[in-house]
């Protein structure tokens, strides 16, 4: 009696322990069998840039699946990789003046020029500062968007919007909202108080800036983050914003809200978005076939009409495929061979860079920035 | 007495001791190392230098965010105590059983939808051409600017901690001895001077408990200023996002972080001390 129990436990767990490690092991064996699993490609970008909208013919055609990491902010993106191990990320996407700092961390790879379309791309993007160093190339800018007025269309015209002083309109007090980071806004003062350069400027036309900036403060309804700023723009809380432009106004005039982007006479700043491959990556190889295909024309298209927010892109090809594709978007960004067009008004020294400031520390910009929003 | 340690008490003790260690003690301590870090070309580097501390110190726009914080958290826990104490007095004492046990319910329903959710449909009720203005505009009344105002702020930390403070005076109200109150009535006190000098005095632990939580709930919210108070006037909690938004700063954000956390452990123990002051006299008679 006993011994037929004991046996029997002896059976039934070894028939259990089999089981289970068979089960356990039946989808390492079966991924092993199935080549058709897709190779995982991890990203790290601002939202939108791994959505299907973007990446679904590139998935199929390369049997990949991206695992995309979105941040919010330079910052935010820079703290992700310092916190990660080396390789976690295959492909970064940078705001341009990030780029130096992941260069200087030593986050990405060297890229080879030979690798992409860099003949397609307007001659103003072929050297696009940030992106070499050193007459090495570590990151490939693939779209970028102008930053003015934005501006509700039922309680400004566009000839009103066309100047940075809108904001100062008496109408407006309590209804200019500022996206909160200091770069674009002050920036933007920065152009508005005469700097050609608006990140390059001595301590007397640093303080002129704060001056001017100070102003603004009774006029100013609010400080918003990216979700803040689209709804209070959406419903008119706020009329008028500082610090943004069509990648905000885009989206919303997309879906019917009275709000336009203008770049006013004092002129605009341009952020840019750039592609690099992550230090240490083991798929370095899919990274670069991504990035030929975001650079390519018919990829440059897809991210120009980018569902989460439109962009500018660097492609001349890509341009053509866009006015063939989608003539209205094509037009509504500027992205047509009409004169004025986007690259026109960068030719017409109408767009600066955003940058870090060259001459105070970003410290001292972030400072007052505080200091300005406590006023 | 002390008993020897057995493995049986510390099975049930442990996983807290654990828990406290893990997502406590650990991370607190991680925190004030960090704020002693540095940080070089957004890199930051473990260091021993009190350089936050005194860049942080030294800034006026960090004592006025800290100003501003508490007073928004001291108004905000003094307007949920009165708010609340009406509701969760006629909960206790004028509603039946069966009727208090549904108010109870209906407390906790707000806690099964986020407090982002219910503070983003706050937006719709208040902005220019929200509901509010639109229902004051039938009388000719308005429109009045209430989004991204103080009192907008106000609102949301109303939502967050009101069902809260709520329940907490409730529970201190229900086990109010209600002999005191038929003997206050005895001795012919007024219906309103035995809630000041009855009923108030016996709730005492619970009401300033209550007042406690929603200073420590509002206190580090960053989603009322923030959505409803349009991030002005700054508090440290938009302070704290500022500073890390800008160069890495996490160990400065630490500083701020590690001001906040001193904060409210000194009012926590004020009040505490303040509630069962007099108590332990009472007892020991």
């Amino acid at each position: 009696m006993q011994q037929t129990r004991t046996t029997a436990q002896t059976v039934s767990r070894r028939t259990f322990l089999t089981t289970s490690a068979a089960v356990l092991a039946t989808p390492m064996l079966s991924r092993r069998a199935l080549a058709a699993d897709p190779t995982e490609l991890t990203m790290l970008a601002w939202y939108g840039h791994a959505e299907p909208d973007i990446v679904a013919e590139f998935e199929a055609e390369n049997n990949v699946k991206f695992v995309p990491k979105y941040y919010t902010g330079g910052d935010n993106m820079l703290g992700l990789i310092s916190q990660s191990p080396a390789g976690t990320f295959d492909v970064i996407l940078s705001d341009a003046e990030y780029v130096q700092a992941l260069n200087a961390a030593g986050y990405v790879e060297e890229l080879d020029p030979a690798d992409y379309a860099l003949d397609d791309y307007f001659p103003e993007f072929q050297q696009f500062p940030g992106n070499w160093q050193d007459g090495k190339l570590f990151s490939l800018v693939t779209r970028f968007g102008f930053l003015g007025v934005a501006y509700n269309t039922d309680a400004l015209t566009e000839a009103e919007a066309a100047s940075y002083d809108v904001f100062w309109d008496p109408k407006l007090t309590g209804k200019v909202g500022h996206f909160d980071w200091h770069l674009p806004n002050l920036g933007q003062m920065s152009l508005l108080t005469g700097n050609k350069i608006p990140y390059d400027i001595d301590e007397a036309a640093w303080e002129a800036v704060k001056e001017k900036t100070l102003t603004l403060r009774p006029q100013i309804g609010g400080f918003f983050d990216y979700g803040g700023t689209f709804s209070s723009l959406n419903d008119g809380q706020m009329l008028a914003f500082a610090g943004i432009g069509d990648w905000i106004t885009g989206v919303l005039e997309k879906n019917g809200a009275k709000v336009k982007s203008v770049i006013p006479e004092q002129g605009g700043l341009q952020w840019s978005e750039c592609f690099s491959i992550g230090k240490g990556s083991a798929k370095a190889d899919l990274a670069k076939k991504w990035i030929q295909y975001i650079t390519s024309a018919k990829g440059q298209a897809k991210s120009a009409q980018m569902a989460a927010y439109p962009a500018l892109i660097p492609n001349q090809k890509g341009w053509e495929v866009l006015q063939a594709e989608n003539p209205a978007e094509a037009k509504r960004q500027g992205m047509t061979k009409d004169a004025g067009n986007a690259i026109d008004m960068i030719r017409a020294g109408r767009i600066q860079y955003r940058q870090w400031p060259i001459q105070q520390d970003l410290e001292t910009w972030n400072d007052f920035w505080s200091e300005y929003k406590g006023a | 007495m002390r008993r020897a340690i057995s493995l049986y008490g510390l099975t049930f003790s442990l996983p807290l001791l654990v828990w406290q260690l893990l997502f406590f003690v650990f991370p607190l301590a991680f925190l004030v190392a960090l704020s002693f870090w540095t940080v070089k070309n957004f890199t930051m580097r473990p260091d021993f230098d009190p350089v936050n501390w005194v860049t942080m110190f030294g800034k006026p726009v960090f004592w006025q965010a800290y100003g501003t914080t508490v007073a928004l958290a001291a108004s905000a826990s003094a307007l949920a105590s009165v708010l609340a104490f009406p509701c969760s007095y006629a909960i206790t004492f004028k509603l039946s059983d069966s009727a208090r046990r549904w108010a109870i319910f209906l407390m906790v329903i707000p806690f099964f939808t986020s407090y982002l959710v219910r503070v983003y449909s706050w937006q719709i009720f208040l902005s220019d051409a929200g509901i509010v203005n639109v229902i004051l505009g039938w009388f000719g009344l308005g429109p009045y600017s209430m989004l991204n105002t103080p009192g907008a702020t106000m609102v949301g930390y109303m939502t967050l901690s009101l069902p809260l403070v709520i329940l907490l005076q409730l529970f201190s109200l229900v086990f109010i001895d209600r002999t005191l109150i038929e003997a206050a009535h005895n001795m012919r006190c007024g219906r309103l001077r035995t809630v000041f000098e009855v009923v108030i005095p016996s709730a005492r632990v619970g009401l300033v408990i209550a007042a406690l939580f929603c200073f420590i709930l509002t206190f580090g919210d960053f989603v009322s200023p923030v959505y409803l108070g349009g991030g002005d006037p700054t508090t440290l909690s938009i302070l704290i996002t500022d500073t890390t938004k800008s160069g890495q700063q996490w160990p400065r954000a630490a500083v701020i972080a590690l001001t906040m956390i001193g904060t409210l452990l000194a009012v926590a123990f004020l009040a505490v001390r303040f509630a069962y002051a007099g108590q332990a006299k009472g007892a020991r008679k």
